[in-house]
Parts: C-alpha cells; structure tokens; sequence
C-alpha cells in the first residue's frame, strides 16, 4: 500500500492572531506556525497502513517556511520519502492548489492520497475532494479508521451525534483524516537531527496557478455581540451558579 | 442569471438533518434578494421526505431508494444533475461530514467558487460570504461574484425555524445518475449506549485540551461531582481516548442544551460551538483571553482552570456543609 500525505502549517489557534495593515490577511510577522493537527493524524494513519499492509509513505507539501523541518519530522516518525514542491508557494485557493498537486501526484505509484480533514485557514473548502475530481478517483472525507484489503480498503466516516457510515473504498482513493485509529507518534527532536543530517529531501516543481474565484473583501476578528461578562473570581462564579438555581 | 437558490437537503436513516432547514430558511432570504424562487436537491428521498420540505418552492427529487444512504460519490452526482437541472446562482451546502464531501467536489467539476465556514451570506449584485476561519479567530468576508456559486453553511447559525412551513411544493423527479460504484456503503454503526447522557444534565462540565492530561481530568471530575453534573468533552480528549466518544459535544459529538455549560480550557471552535450554543448559560474558564468561546458565552473568567476548579469545588463542597 503506498500511501501520500499532503501535509500543511497552519497559523498556531492558540495563538493571539492579528490582521494586517491591508485588512485583508493576518499579520505574517507575528504568526507562529504549526503542523495541521488533522495532518498529523493523515500521517499517523499513512504509517499504520503501511505497518499492516507494507508499501511506502511519501511525505508531500509546498516549499515554505520551516517545511523542511516538518518534513524531516515526517521522516523521522517513519515516512519513507518527503517531497518538496517547490515554485508554488504563492498558490491561493482549493482548486490551483489541487492542481498542483494532482500534477505531481500523477506521475507517482500509489494507492492512497491522505490529507487532513480540513484546514482552519482555508476559506474554500477541502482539497482531497478537489485533488480527487481532478484525478477522477472516489474520495471520502471525514474519515477515521482505514483497514487494508485486497484492492481496496474499508472506513468509517463520522456524522454527528457518534453515528458511523462504514464504506468500502476502491483503490486508488483519495480520503480526508479526520483522526488516526490511535494518537499521532512523537518523533524526539534528537532523531529529527539525525534524520536531518543523513536524509535529503526530494524537491519538484510546481507552477503557480490563479486564484479560486474568490476575493477577500476584509478580515476582522468576530463581533462578540454582547460578549461574555467577565467574571473576577471564583467567589462571583458560585453567586452566578446559585442564581441560575443549580447549587443544591 | 437567475437569482434562484437550490438548497441540498441532507438526510440520515430517512430522516432531515436541522442544517436542512437553516439553509432553507437562508435559501428563501437569499432567493428574494435576487428575485428569485428557492428550490431543494432532495437526493435519495420519498414521497414523504418531500412533504416535510413545504418551504422551498419546489423540490428536485433525485433518484429513489437506491440513493437513501449518503454515498460521495453516487450523491455528488446527484447534485450534479440536480445543478444542471435548476441552473441555480448560489447552492447551498451544509458544513457537515456529508456537505463536505459534496461542495468541494461540484466546485471543483463546475469550476464555481466556492466559501466553506459560512456563517452569513449575502445576495446583490454579487455573492458574499462571512466565512469564521482559525478556529473562529477571525471572519473573513469575501465576494464570490455574480453567480453561480457554493456556499458550505456551518449548521447553527441561522434559525431553522424560518426553513419550516406548511405548503406542498411541485415534486420534479430526475433519474439517479448511472452508479459508478467505486464508494460502498456498507451499514451506519449507531454509539454505545450505557454511559451518562450527557443530553439529558441540568449541569455540564465540559473540558477541554487546556486540561493537559487523562490524569488530570479528575479535578473536572470532583467539581462535576460536587455540582451534580457530568463530564462532556471536546473531541480531541476522545481521540486520545481520555474519554469516552458518548462525553463529546459538537460537530460529530453530541448536540446538548444544559441549563450551564462551564466550559474549561476549551477554545470555542465552530465544530465545538455547533452542539453547545444553545445551552442557556455558558461559562468559559480560559487562560487566553482572545480565546473564540468568550465571543459565545454568557459569562468569562481570564484564569487557569486547575485554580477555579479547586476552588470552586471547594466552595460548593463548604457550601453544602
Ligand atoms: C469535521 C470535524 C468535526 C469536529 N467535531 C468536533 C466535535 O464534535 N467536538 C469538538 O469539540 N471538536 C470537534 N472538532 C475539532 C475542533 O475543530 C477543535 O479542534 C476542537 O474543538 C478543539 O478542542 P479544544 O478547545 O479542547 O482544544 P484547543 O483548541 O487546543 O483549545 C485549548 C484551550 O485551552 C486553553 N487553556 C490551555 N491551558 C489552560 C489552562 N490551564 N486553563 C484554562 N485554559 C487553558 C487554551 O487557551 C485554549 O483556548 C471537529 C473538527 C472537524 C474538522
Ligand atoms: N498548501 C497545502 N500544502 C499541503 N497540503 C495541503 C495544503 N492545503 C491543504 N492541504 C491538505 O488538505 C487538507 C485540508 O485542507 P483544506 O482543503 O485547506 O481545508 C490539509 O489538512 C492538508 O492535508
């Protein structure tokens, strides 16, 4: 089962996030980056696979800022290559993005394309469904447990309140990772050195491509109505509980 | 173009999911801003299923029982058809497990751009969207043109009420799209059932990744305790398996509407807020003072939550005697 993960950073949420002079985009000086969390489950997910069924893992994702870090990580967590796509950092919007991809996904043997299930800070929507109409293969999204068989794998996809849709999926598939069958390893920073010193990156190149049809009119941080009313200790919180009448 | 909305019903095991009726509602608003009629994809559905849409000014009803059960790929031709079919100015999708399987794809097969996240929406001359990005750190409103184009609605934030009407709109049948059959459904799996119903509490005490560790989900355990309430949780304490799915409220969660929410070390993600929002008190303990969930609740403390939740429940215990 060779397997594909698209992996991205993202802007760290638990960050304090400030917009621009443009009010358009987010301060890009002051932002601390992070692997999307949903990138590291696809990741996760990629490994068991291969665990179970064999096959290679190929790390993939756009030149950028600390990327070569996040791939090297990739790496050292047990990926069996890492692809550098280089020329296309300035690419906005799901569908030239998708291009990008499918182009240099194309000419790859694999099985499986993995992305996150979704990324915060992307306005139009899910790559793998894109990635998968450009490539015409079948996609799910949302998808939690992947099991290898005989030319296809079988999944679950969450809904709301718990319920699950078992699918079988045929090969080759796209699908969007909600979270891996168990928590996402940890590489120790020291093996990522070591990687670092004697593994090498592959890089491609890829074009940048035009925009998806949408156009920032402004960002602001949401308008908190009323907002909440803040509380200045713990002795006003149980005031509040008490005259909410749910202190027995 | 016209200024006509299709709205996608989405249903599970025969029955309409809410976001259905917000989007009808929001379809009917948008729709008379551009002088136009509102009509639904109703993929997979029955005779019945149809009656219960009498807001819409028509329904297009693609396929039959072969479609019941959400599949990608066989309903996202559907609603390919169901586009071709009523030649829409905007489709409106839920921002749900099945939405995104749905928009994303006809964005990228009809080249129509595309605003996922929704939370507003607004038909003139052109189409805009709110869409709340980072984790509901911030709105980005943006203008997808004239027309046609998708909007994913993130499901709460417009009333559903305004989607329910009495009324028995024209049924138009469209054929199944041949099946490709590359995606299978094979069963739904419904959650165990046996543990607290975290639906059904007068007090939640919902924790978040802010707690840190399995471990220490037992100070939330004490206050619950001493409170009289259960433990809810966001998702990514049930993914690491702290907790146990029946206590995750949101998105794929639970949907619940305590009397008060005291959220700990929770951010207030949109997939978060979904299943919590109508609570009628939401408290938030949360050391980062931009944290999203200070824009939902009703009231806030700026502070670590370990050292609320000491004394809080050291408080409740006294005051008990
Ligand atoms: C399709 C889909 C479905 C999803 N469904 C759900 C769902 O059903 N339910 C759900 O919850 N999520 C769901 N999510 C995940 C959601 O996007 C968020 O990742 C999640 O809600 C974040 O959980 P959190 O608030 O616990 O963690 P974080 O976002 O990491 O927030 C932790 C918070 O704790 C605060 N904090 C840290 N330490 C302390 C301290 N000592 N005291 C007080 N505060 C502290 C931090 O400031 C931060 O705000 C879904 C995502 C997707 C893509
Ligand atoms: N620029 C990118 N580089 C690599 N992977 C990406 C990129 N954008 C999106 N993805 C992948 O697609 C997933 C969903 O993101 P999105 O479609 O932006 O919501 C992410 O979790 C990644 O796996």
């Amino acid at each position: 089962m060779n397997v594909i993960v698209l992996m991205k950073r993202i802007p760290d949420l638990v960050e304090d996030l400030e917009v621009d002079g443009s009010g358009k985009a987010l301060d890009a000086e002051l932002l601390k980056l992070t692997l999307n969390e949903f990138d590291d489950h696809a990741l996760e997910e990629a490994l068991l696979l291969k665990e179970a069924a064999g096959g290679e893992v190929t790390a993939v994702a756009l030149d950028g800022e600390e990327v070569d870090k996040m791939l090297f990580t990739a790496l050292a967590k047990g990926a069996d290559r890492a692809l550098k796509i280089e020329g296309a950092g300035a690419v906005d919007g799901t569908v030239p993005l998708a291009r990008v991809f499918a182009e240099v996904i194309r000419g790859r043997p694999f099985d499986l394309v993995l992305t996150g299930v979704q990324a915060a800070d992307d306005r139009d929507g899910q790559l793998a469904p894109t990635v998968a109409a450009l490539l015409d293969l079948p996609c799910v999204e949302v998808v939690t447990a992947v099991h290898p068989e005989d030319g296809k794998v079988s999944l679950h996809k969450e809904y709301s309140g718990g319920v699950v849709g078992e699918f079988e999926v045929d090969l080759p598939a796209v699908l969007g990772i909600q979270a891996a069958r168990q928590t996402p390893r940890y590489a120790p920073v020291s093996k990522v050195r070591q990687i670092q010193q004697s593994a090498t990156l592959e890089t491609v190149a890829g074009a940048a491509g035009n925009g998806g049809g949408l156009t920032v009119v402004q960002m602001t941080p949401p308008e908190t109505g009323a907002g909440a009313q803040m509380l200045s200790g713990v002795d006003e919180l149980v005031a509040l509980l008490e005259s909410k009448g749910v202190l027995r | 173009m016209s200024g006509d909305v299709l709205v996608v019903a989405e249903h599970l095991g025969g029955a309409f999911a809410d976001v259905t009726f917000e989007l009808l509602g929001l379809g009917k608003k948008l729709a008379a801003a551009g002088g136009g009629s509102t009509a639904v994809a109703l993929i997979g559905g029955d005779e019945a299923m149809a009656g219960g849409l009498g807001a819409a000014d028509r329904v297009l009803a693609v396929g039959g029982p072969e479609l019941a059960d959400f599949n990608p790929e066989s309903w996202a031709a559907a609603l390919e058809a169901a586009v071709e079919a009523a030649r829409p100015r905007i489709v409106l999708v839920g921002y749900t497990a099945m939405g995104m399987d749905l928009a994303s794809t006809l964005a990228a097969r009809t080249g129509m751009p595309h605003a996922a996240f929704c939370v507003g929406a607004e038909a003139g001359e052109r189409v805009t969207a709110v869409s709340q990005l980072y984790g509901g750190k911030m709105n980005v409103t943006c203008d997808l043109g004239a027309g046609p184009c998708v909007l994913s609605v993130l499901a709460g934030n417009f009333p559903a009420d305004d989607g329910h009407a009495d009324g028995s709109p024209p049924v138009e049948k469209l054929p199944a799209p041949a099946a490709r059959g590359r995606v299978r459904f094979k069963r739904l799996i419904e959650p165990e059932a046996g543990d607290v119903d975290i639906t059904a509490q007068e007090v939640l005490v919902a924790v978040g990744r802010g707690i840190g560790s399995k471990d220490d989900i037992e100070v939330a355990e004490e206050l619950a305790e001493a409170l009289g309430a259960a433990v809810a949780a966001t998702r990514p304490l049930i993914d690491a398996g702290w907790l146990p799915k029946t206590r995750q409220v949101g998105k794929s969660g639970l949907k619940v509407s305590p009397k008060v929410y005291l959220a700990l070390g929770v951010s207030g993600a949109p997939e978060h807020i979904e299943g919590m929002k109508s609570s009628g008190t939401i408290i938030a303990v949360n050391t980062d003072r931009h944290a999203p969930i200070f824009n939902f609740a009703h009231y806030g403390m700026v502070a670590d939550l370990f050292d609320v939740c000491e004394e809080l429940t050291e408080a409740v215990e006294e005051r008990k005697g």
